[in-house]
């Protein structure tokens, strides 16, 4: 149990850091368990990094395990962002600190919108079709940047017209 | 802050936990409506200064919870001036807000678990997977337009460039975030944007 608190507490919050920690150097898992248990986080709602390492601890050692994992994955680092956001707040009235607030929160604002424009392949073999699958991404986007709709509404309209057109169109695989 | 107020925001997020397909940047757009527009418990500067610092600390994004609920709590104590009582605040805001977003989603993901090992090829599962992937794909390119909109009120053009190039730069090379970042301070510290 210490060890998974040990081993999770050094992580950085992006995959690849993940998968080297577990994967190469503390071979816990081969790199297809993985891959497998990645997919399984990312079905579940909820931060990915958390589930997995909610899953993986407690596959391994219970809920004990589960539980070490998730405050080893949260702790430090949290101290660590709030000792940043201190810093920063402490000398956020200085025109010099804000101006490089502003180049950073746009900087950060690319990020993000490049993470979401990574989707674009996955899209492209979407079982529903390129232009529908687009289509629900535009929608999704009018109805959170635009329009601002409460999230559980527009997950119930689009996620379930989006869901229940992919089921329509993924075939059983008994009858394929 | 009121207790309503308090039990509020944390039943919030819990439910926020649960409807956080696609992780910690696709619930962005939902912390915006309700905090900032709904709740005006956050201004637009706040909003945005708290994604971008939770962005440059290393840490699962989720983090950025944690520095939404220390915003919160230290205004609404006060703000810095208030001293003691109000960073006392902030750390318990912090603290109960990113419990409220991070457990109702681990309780699921530690009991479905096995279930969905079970299930994962199942149609319904995989209608769900690939269902969900055109909104998450939206609810994030939303994230990020309303993180440029929040630092860059004024529509300035270098900013919108400095967004442009590094959303070009993170899909086309392997530079590290934090280098872009850090370019993007500098500029807008030399700009004076």
């Amino acid at each position: 149990m210490s060890f998974t608190w040990l081993g999770l507490q050094g992580f950085g919050g992006v995959l690849a850091v993940v998968q080297r920690e577990i994967v190469d150097r503390k071979q816990w898992m081969s790199l297809s368990e993985f891959a497998e248990e990645w997919a399984l986080a990312q079905t579940l709602p909820g931060p990915n990094v958390v589930n997995l390492s909610v899953m993986f601890g407690g596959k391994h050692f219970g809920p004990s395990g589960a539980f070490a994992a998730l405050s080893g994955l949260l702790f430090f680092p949290g101290l660590l962002m709030l000792a940043i956001v201190f810093t920063f707040q402490a000398f956020a009235h200085l025109p010099v600190v804000a101006s490089a607030l502003h180049g950073m929160g746009v900087a950060a604002a690319g990020m993000v919108l490049a993470a979401g424009w990574r989707f674009m392949p996955t899209l492209r073999q979407h079982p529903i079709g390129f232009p529908l699958a687009l289509g629900f991404a535009a929608l999704s986007f009018a109805l959170a940047a635009l329009v601002h709709w409460p999230l559980a509404h527009v997950i119930a309209l689009v996620g379930s017209l989006s869901c229940g057109l992919a089921w329509w169109r993924l075939v059983p695989k008994d009858a394929a | 802050m009121t207790w309503q107020l308090w039990l509020d925001l944390h039943l919030h997020f819990c439910m926020l936990s649960l409807l956080a397909v696609g992780g910690a940047l696709a619930i962005i757009p939902e912390m915006h409506r309700y905090l900032v527009t709904d709740l005006h418990l956050m201004s637009e500067i706040a909003f945005s200064q708290s994604v971008t610092l939770s962005q440059i600390a290393p840490g699962p994004n989720i983090l950025l919870v944690a520095v939404m609920g220390w915003n919160i709590g230290l205004q609404s104590a006060g703000g810095f001036e208030a001293g003691t009582a109000a960073i006392g605040f902030g750390l318990f805001m912090a603290l109960g807000l990113l419990a409220a977003v991070v457990l109702p989603s681990s309780l699921l993901s530690y009991f479905m678990v096995k279930w969905l090992q079970l299930h994962q090829h199942a149609r319904g599962v995989r209608a769900f997977k690939a269902g969900m992937i055109p909104l998450v794909m939206g609810l994030m390119l939303s994230a990020g337009w309303l993180l440029q909109t929040a630092s860059n009120p004024q529509t300035d053009w270098r900013l919108l460039l400095i967004c442009g190039v590094c959303m070009v730069l993170v899909l086309k090379t392997r530079v590290h975030l934090l280098w872009l970042m850090l370019g993007g301070a500098v500029l807008g510290a030399v700009l004076g944007l």
